[in-house]
Order: structure tokens, then sequence, then C-alpha cells
């Protein structure tokens, strides 16, 4: 059962260094519960390989998945 | 005594009587009996008592739903009587009487019932001053069963097991489902929660034979099939991703991962709603039949047979072969009944009521069932009362409709519509690879079942490429095995929905007129459904009620969530052996053969304390602590995380992630190392150090190893620094030599310079110690000279023992003795002294963030968290010098006019401070020492301690020094 594990949605950082306090805080403490397809961090923990799966989170079906980077 | 003579397939033993007590009656019954059948042979009908009203209750599902004839069977409470065996000697008792089952004196309670409206708990819990009084009422009568705390604890197992398709119910669908996938050449499992297979299939007989024959020839073919294994006696308790599913049986869960599943799991024959609907005698339909066939017990003298279905016409003919009396049938329906269903029974004399109604049941002087008051229904469905006549009966069959076990369905995330025809929900969109068979899809004749099964198993072969035939679904069902409402209403009430909790008719009405009337609402304010048997009996029911209640469609209305587990699962089952393999540092040999005393670190075993003859806990570990102080110690530090990171960039990358400066740290330095999350809370700490310019090896805390490796490699996934990251943990063993004399010992062993100039405070030397290739940090934790020495995993005992001989003196300490002395030298651990909340500054770590760095993880909140006021700091604090009694524990509260204002995180008692000194997060306002903190106690008193400065032992490093050091030694 632990043969992956989850990691939330990929989410882009904003630039610490010029975004405002509430967008900073909004990439720190929200997160979107909506159904949908989204792109999500995995990792493969035998291997330590992180990848991104595709997954429908309504359905719980994962449409593909590829590494960090690729894809798109 | 009604036990009949032999029926073909029962599930008794008649060579084997067996005794046992019931409420301290001596009673016969014979092996393969359950508990409530063997005690209705003997003509026993009050069995239990209501929960709420301690009614009178009977035999109702005989199915594994009667929770109102729950039983104390010796130490195991609450075990359900209608499916339990009798065990030879088994003392049993009825959990929810006060004085017995006979003569239960809380039956009074019904007389007072109308105190006790629905949403009463809402109700008493709205009221501040009243609560206590209502708490201490609800506490002594609510919960049932007694717990024994002197049982013997039983580790259960679990397992895992595999197979192309798991099929979940034994009865005609299932079986033929289990065949038609089997012979397309999958691997099969079938979980049948009863002893025996079959089903409804070896009890709705209708007293044909040929419908026996047919399913005794699926079950021989399954049983002999070489691709099916069958698991009798397991229930399917859950549904969870992926086609896993735990299967529970008496004594453990199987931990299925199927390819493909098929749900078989029959449907729940659901009460009729009328006065006195739970009078010991009135029973389902389907309940007195399996009363016949699995027991040979006659379920009563004479019988009416309430129904709305061909199901309950078969019950009928069923009953007159066991012998009984019947009384007449009455039909809810005026048509849609099986001509020759209707004209076999009124061949054989029997009055055949249609459009007809049960009104009301009545109690005789035993308090049990003595017969029936019926009316004929009007063109709305309202009972004629002036056409009422009196039937004398003790039993009453109902067999007036059915809802589909559709629970593990809903949990696998089928969406279900309503549908009319039926009069009940089925799959409209399954997800891939889960089939349903039977009458979870409202199919009720034998051979559409059967034919449902067989195709639910092509299905399931196809999905898995194993064949392409697929077949056709068998048509629908013409006539609705279920009625549209099968409740009657009564001016006086007691015509209960939930047996589990006693709700009636009125309630809720009463609760939809108060605003729940939504589902969910009504469900959670009545508490309808909530009981053990999760509304198997009364869901349907409710919702009907509801739905007229607010002219909607059952559709409309829904239903509520269907969660794990479908049915209660033993938490010793839970409980029993894990699955998760401790880990075991290089060393636990060597910690056996000395007395360790083991104690969970996260993954890992340690030695909590070595244990000595005569000594207690407290002593040992005091020893342990003086031994360091005074002498030498030597603990294995094998748990710590192991980390390297290597490459050009791998300074750049530890200060991206600790909040320190590492790019410049000199080659041969160590550093403490801080890790924050984005929100910059702390959740790690470790010690890095360089070994060459493009080397750092870092250490992690025990429980932090494998997420911080983990997060870090996802870290780098992004930023693609030029460096390669290794979790080297478990291929390195470690210990840390403590005490003035270290130096001495490791001299003999290793011929690094020691020298202060040569190894200073926090520095790393690689060489040779007893021949092992290994690295050595200076380090300051335990506030002693003192070196971890980390070596190779293979060579970790042989380190111990070269330590152990050239110096026998010295003294093994364990985790307990550790974190005394680490709190001696005010050192925070994190996860103990730190929560999930905790940031750097509230440690007093504002010396440990480098804001002047461009970039570090948590840099960004960090920083917004300065510009705020500060809500808490870590301080010292110390009890008086004589302080006796119990000493308050780690989370005991700090308060202050009457508020929470703070909160302990370690403490101990301090022999080289000659006091109890501990760590605790209070406002910015109580940090100065000196001021005084109340801190209460699990009993509500109050201790007081005065704030003082850390370290509480040698606070100007001393021991670190040459001079102090030597003196010492």
């Amino acid at each position: 059962m632990s043969e992956f594990v989850y990691h939330g949605e990929v989410r882009n950082e904003p630039d610490s260094e010029t975004c405002s306090d509430s967008e900073w805080t909004d990439y720190v403490f929200n997160r979107s519960g909506i159904p949908a397809v989204k792109k999500e961090w995995w990792c493969h923990t035998p291997s330590n390989i992180w990848f991104i799966a595709e997954r429908d989170t309504a359905k719980d079906h994962v449409l593909r998945t590829y590494l960090y980077g690729e894809g798109s | 005594m009604s036990r009949l003579a032999h029926i073909p397939g029962e599930w008794i033993d008649r060579t084997q009587e067996i005794s046992f007590t019931f409420e301290g009656q001596q009673h016969k019954g014979f092996a393969g009996d359950s508990i409530s059948a063997a005690l209705w042979a003997r003509g026993l009908r009050t069995l239990g008592r209501s929960f709420k009203y301690h009614r009178r209750r009977g035999v109702l599902s005989l199915a594994n739903h009667d929770v109102n004839t729950l039983v104390q069977a010796g130490d195991r409470p609450n075990v359900r009587a209608d499916i339990e065996e009798i065990a030879a000697g088994g003392s049993y008792t009825a959990v929810n009487t006060h004085g017995g089952v006979a003569k239960d004196r809380a039956s009074l309670i019904g007389f007072f019932s109308r105190f006790l409206p629905v949403g009463f708990y809402y109700k008493v819990a709205n009221s501040r001053w009243l609560f206590p009084f209502w708490e201490a009422l609800i506490r002594n009568m609510s919960g049932l069963g007694v717990i024994h705390f002197d049982r013997p604890v039983v580790k259960t197992a679990k397992r895992y097991a595999f197979c192309d398709v798991l099929v979940i119910g034994g009865g005609p669908s299932g079986l033929a489902a289990a065949l038609s996938a089997a012979e397309a050449g999958a691997s099969v499992m079938l979980a049948e929660e009863n002893p025996r297979l079959g089903g409804s299939g070896f009890y709705q007989l209708g007293n044909d034979p040929a419908r026996r024959a047919v399913v005794k020839s699926l079950v021989d073919r399954v049983t002999s099939h070489a691709n099916i294994e069958v698991r009798l006696g397991s229930y399917a308790a859950a549904y969870y991703a992926d086609y896993w599913v735990p299967l529970v049986d008496g004594n453990k869960m199987i931990k299925v991962r199927a390819r493909s599943v098929i749900v078989a799991a029959g449907a729940y024959e659901q009460p009729a709603v009328f006065r006195n609907n739970d009078l010991p005698g009135v029973m389902m339909g389907s309940a007195a039949q399996r009363l016949v066939y699995r027991y040979a017990v006659q379920p009563a003298k004479t019988m009416v047979v309430l129904t709305a279905n061909d199901d309950g016409y078969r019950v009928a003919l069923d009953m007159i072969a066991a012998g009984v009396n019947l009384a007449a049938i009455v039909d809810l329906r005026a048509q849609d009944t099986d001509a020759n269903l209707l004209q076999s029974l009124r061949s054989q004399g029997v009055e055949c009521l249609l459009s007809c109604c049960v009104y009301e049941a009545h109690a005789g002087q035993e308090g049990t069932l003595s017969g029936v008051t019926c009316c004929p229904l009007n063109a709305d469905g309202e009972p004629i009362l002036a056409q009422q006549r009196f039937l004398s009966c003790d039993g009453l069959a109902m067999s007036v409709g059915w809802a589909p076990a559709l629970n593990l369905l809903y949990q696998a995330g089928t969406s279900m519509s309503f549908q009319d025809s039926t009069q009940q929900f089925i799959p409209e969109r399954l997800p891939q690879g889960v089939f349903a068979a039977g009458r979870v899809n409202g199919l009720y004749a034998l051979d559409k079942k059967i034919e449902d099964g067989q195709y639910a198993g092509r299905q399931a072969a196809a999905f898995l490429s194993l064949s392409a035939e697929l077949g056709h679904a068998p048509a629908a069902e013409r006539f609705s095995p279920s009625h549209p409402w099968p409740i009657i209403s009564h001016p006086s009430g007691k015509n209960f929905i939930d047996f589990d909790e006693d709700l009636q008719l009125k309630d809720f009405e009463t609760a939809v007129l108060e605003g729940f009337d939504n589902i969910e609402l009504l469900k959670r304010f009545s508490t309808n459904g909530m009981g053990p048997s999760q509304g198997k009996h009364s869901n349907m029911n409710a919702l009907r009620i509801l739905a007229r209640l607010m002219g909607k469609s059952p559709q409309q209305v829904g239903t509520t969530t269907a969660r794990p587990f479908f049915h209660p699962v033993p938490m010793s089952i839970l409980a029993g052996r894990g699955f998760s393999p401790d880990r075991r540092t290089p060393l636990h040999a060597r910690h056996e053969a000395l007395g360790a005393v083991w104690m969970a670190a996260g993954v890992w075993q340690r030695p909590e304390y070595y244990a000595k003859p005569g000594k207690t806990r407290t002593e040992c570990i005091a020893a342990e602590v003086a031994a360091v102080r005074s002498g030498l110690g030597l603990i294995d530090v094998g748990t710590l995380g192991k980390l390297e990171v290597r490459g050009p960039d791998a300074g750049e990358f530890l200060e991206r992630v600790y909040t320190m400066r590492y790019a410049k740290l000199n080659v041969g330095a160590t550093r403490y190392a801080i890790m924050c999350d984005e929100s910059g809370v702390v959740i790690d700490d470790g010690v890095v150090a360089r070994l060459t310019p493009e080397l750092f090896y870092f250490t992690t805390t025990t429980s932090g190893a494998a997420t911080v490796y983990r997060e870090l490699s996802r870290l780098n996934t992004i930023w693609k620094l030029n460096v390669g990251l290794v979790n080297v943990t478990g291929a390195r063993s470690a210990v840390n030599i403590a005490g003035a004399r270290c130096r001495e010992v490791l001299s003999k062993l290793c011929d690094l310079d020691f020298s202060i100039e040569g190894f200073p405070y926090l520095a790393v030397r690689e060489g040779l110690v007893a021949g092992i290739p290994a690295r050595l940090m200076r380090v300051g934790f335990v506030g002693e000279w003192s070196y971890e020495i980390h070596v190779p995993a293979e060579y970790g005992a042989r380190l111990w023992d070269a330590i152990m001989e050239t110096e026998p003196s010295i003294v093994p300490f364990g985790v307990e003795a550790q974190r005394l002395l680490r709190l001696e030298k005010g050192h925070v651990i994190v996860g103990q002294d730190t929560d999930g909340l905790t940031n750097p500054f509230d440690i007093g770590a504002d010396w440990a963030v480098k804001f002047d760095k461009p970039y570090f993880v948590g840099k960004r909140s960090l920083k917004m968290i300065t510009e705020k006021p500060a809500r808490q700091r870590l301080i010292g604090f110390k009890l008086q010098s004589g302080f006796t009694g119990a000493a308050p524990q780690e989370c005991h509260l700090i308060i202050e006019a009457g508020e929470i204002i703070g909160r302990i995180t370690s403490i101990g008692f301090s022999a080289a401070v000659g006091a109890h000194i501990g760590l605790a997060f209070v406002p910015p306002t109580h940090t100065e020492p000196g001021q005084i903190l109340s801190i209460r106690r699990s009993d509500g008193s109050v201790v007081q301690a005065e704030v003082v400065t850390r370290p509480f032992y040698d606070p100007k490093d001393l021991r670190q020094k040459e001079e102090s050091s030597e003196a010492a030694a």
C-alpha cells in the first residue's frame, strides 16, 4: 500500500521575492479540492522516482504519467 | 419444542447435541444451531430487549442483522445471536436488560416514550445547565455488553491474497458469476459470509425441490472447479480503490487485491411498518424460511403471511410444508400476483386476502404475538377500519420488499438510479472492472439471477481480455418485488421503522416538521440507520417516508453515503498484527544481550534503557545519565537519517533546503541544520558535515529520514541542481561515545589527532577506528565531550565490540538517558519540543535563520512571521528543589487566570541540577527568568514552576573545553 506516495497537485511557486503577501499565503495554504483532471506529484518509493500523474480526481483514474518537465 | 424432522441441506448435525445456558437457564441444541435458532426451537420467543424502550424482541432477519438480540458470550460482548453458532458449555446473556430479558425493569421506559422525542440527543445538548443531568442518565442507559479487560490478548493475523475476479456473495447469481468467469480462465475467489454456499437459493424454495436442485448443482460445480477458491464465513467489509477488498472472517482479515470485482451481495428483506411490528413472532419471510431450511425449526404454530410479492407466496408454501397452520395470506397488492402461486395456495385451502393490510399486531399475556388485525385497503391505500378482522396467530412473516445490498458498489463509486419498476436503486454506471449481478441489479427470479451472474462473469472475463463473448443481460422483472409504501400509520404509534434505535413513523414526521428534511440531516437528527445494523432494515423505509412528506421521488431524495465498513469489524481484527516491519540497527543483538528494554522510535526499535537486575526503570536511567556525566557512555545512534549530497552544486543545494549557510562551510567542519517547510514550520534538524568540497554528509532525525530524503529528491527534480543525493541510512551504523575520557579510549583505537587544535569542537574527520573506515564528528548533543562515529553498517557490531573491549567500564545508555542529557543542555527534539505550528523563532533558533541568502524553503513565510507579534516561545523551567509528589508530565498545561497559556514539551528530574527541569511553550510575556508558571496536572491540582535560562547544565560549554574536561577527568 505504500509503494506510491502522493504529494498533491503540481503548483507553481510564485517568485517569493516579488509576490505579495496574499499571493504567497494563497500558495502556501490554499488547495483546490474541486474534482477535475489534475496534474499531481507521485513518488514510486522503492526507486525514489518522482513523476507527474494526470488523474481524474472524480473517478480516481490515472490518465497518464510522465517525468517532471516532460509531458505537457 | 418446534424442531422439525430432517430437512434436506439443514445446517445442524443431529448427532451432536450441545448444552449451553441462556440467561442462566440450561438449554440444548445441535451443532450448527445459531443461538437464536436453538432458543426458538426450545419455544423461547423473547430473545432480547430493544435499545431505547426495552421492548421484547425475537427473530427478525436471522441474517446477521438482528441487533436487538445481541448477547454477551462469556468475555465477548455484543455477539450476534442470530448467526453465532452455539458452543458446548457456552454461556449467553442478553446485553440490554435490567434484571434479565424476561422481566426487564427498564421496559417501563416505554411508558415514558413521549419524553424521549426524536432528536433527543440534540435537544438535551442544547440545555447547558440540564446537560449534566441528562449526560449521567444517558451514560447509564447506553452502551451494550461488558468488556473484560483481563481477556487474553489475541494477536489476530492479516494476510494478502490476489485473484483475477473476486465474487462477493455465494448465492445463485454469485455462484453463476464465479463459474462463468472461471470457465473463461480467470482465477476466481468467491467470498460468502455464511458458513455454506447457496444463499437464498437454498431457502426461497416455495416447497419446490427443483429449485433446490438447480442451486445444488451450481454449488457442486463451484466447489469442484480448480479455478475457484471459496472463502466461507468471510464478509467483504469494504471496497477500496483499485479492486482492494478486505475479507473478514472469525479470526483474521485477508486483504484481497483483485483485478476485477463482481458484487452479487443480494438484498436485505425489509419490514412492513404497522403498529407493534416488533413483537416477538413477527419476522421477515426469509427469516422464517431460514429457520426451516437451515435449522429445521418451525417458526410458529399458526402464521399469517403479509406480502406484496411472489416471495411471500413461496414463504407460505414453505410454511405449510413445515407443518405450520397458515391462517391467511394478506397481500398489499390488488393484482400482479403470480397466478400459479395463487392457485396453488387457494387449492390448499389458504385464504388469500388481496388489497389488504395488517393494521396492527397484538401481544398476548406472554408479551409475544397473539394475533393481527387486518383491514382491506381503499383506492388511496388507506386501511378501511370498519371492515377490520382479527386473525389469531403466533407468527407473522413479512415479505413486502427488499433493499439491495449496494453498500460496496456505492463505495466503489457506482452511480445509482431509482428503478420504478422494481422500487429499488440499481447501478446505472459502474466503475471499470466492477460488476453487479442478481438482486443488486433488480433481478429476483431464480433463472434471471443465474443468467445475470453468468453475464457478470463473462463481463469480468472480457474486461480481463480472457474472452470476447458477452451475450446479453436478462430482461428486467415485470412485477416489482418491493411495495412502494409498506407503511400503515396508527394513532397509537409503536410502528417501528428502525429497530436498532426504536424509531417510529411519527418520529420521522416530527423531524421533517422541525426542518430536518434532507436525508443526511434526517439520519443524524433522528439517528435512523445509525445503530449497529446501519440502516439495513430502515434506510429504505426512511427514504420513502421523506420522499412522500416532501412530495419528491426516491431518486430526488437520494441515499445517505455508504462508507466502510459494511458490517462492524471487531477492533481485535483491525488492531491485530500490523504489516509494517520493525527496523533494527546492526547493533540489535548487542543491545539484546545487554538487557535492552525496547521502544519504538519511528519505524525503528531502539533501547529505551538497559535493565539491570533489582533496579527500577528510573534507577537504571539515572545510572546511565550519571555514567555519561561522570564517566563514559556509549549509545547507538544508527537510527539517525544519514544522507550524502555530492556534486558541484552540493553547497547551494543545502543552502536552499536548510535555514543556515553551507556553501562556505570549511572542509572538515560540521554545522547544525534546521529544515522548514514552505510555511516556515520546523520539520527536521540534523548536522551537516563537509567531507570534500563537493561531498557533504548530513543527518536527519530518526523518524524524518525517509520523508526528508524523498522531499529533497522532489525539490531537486524541480531545481535540477548538479548534485546526486543518496540515502545511506541503512548502509551506515553510528554510535556516540560521550564523556570526558572518550578521547583516551579513541586514541587507543585510532591514530587521528585528537588534540583540541587537530580535532576541534564541531569538526569532522575521516580515519580508521579499530581498523574500520569511519567518519568521526565532534558533537555536543548530550553536553559532554563526545564523538559520533559513523561506519559501514556491516562493521557496526565490530566497532561496538572494539570500544567495549578497550574500555570495559563504559556504560551503554539508551534513548531515555539521552533525552534527559540533552534536556539538561536545553537542546530541542524536533517533533517533541516542536509541533506542526512551531517556527524557528519559537524555539529560540533565530540565529539559525539566515535571511541574507537569496532563497531557502520557508524563507518568505518566516519573513512574514518576523513582521507579526510572536505567538509563543519555548522556555526552560524548573520546579522547586525539594519538590516531592507526582511531577507534571509532557503536555500538561500552563494555566493563568483560568485560561490555557502554554504547555510542557519535555520534563525530567535532573540530578545535575537537583530539580525537575523542563521545556515549555509560553506566551512571549512569560519568558523572563524568575517568572512563575502554574502547571495543571492530570488530577487538576496545580504545581508552580520558575522560568530559568537554558541550558540548565554547563551553560558556558566548559565541558567542551580542554581545561575543564581534563579537570573533570
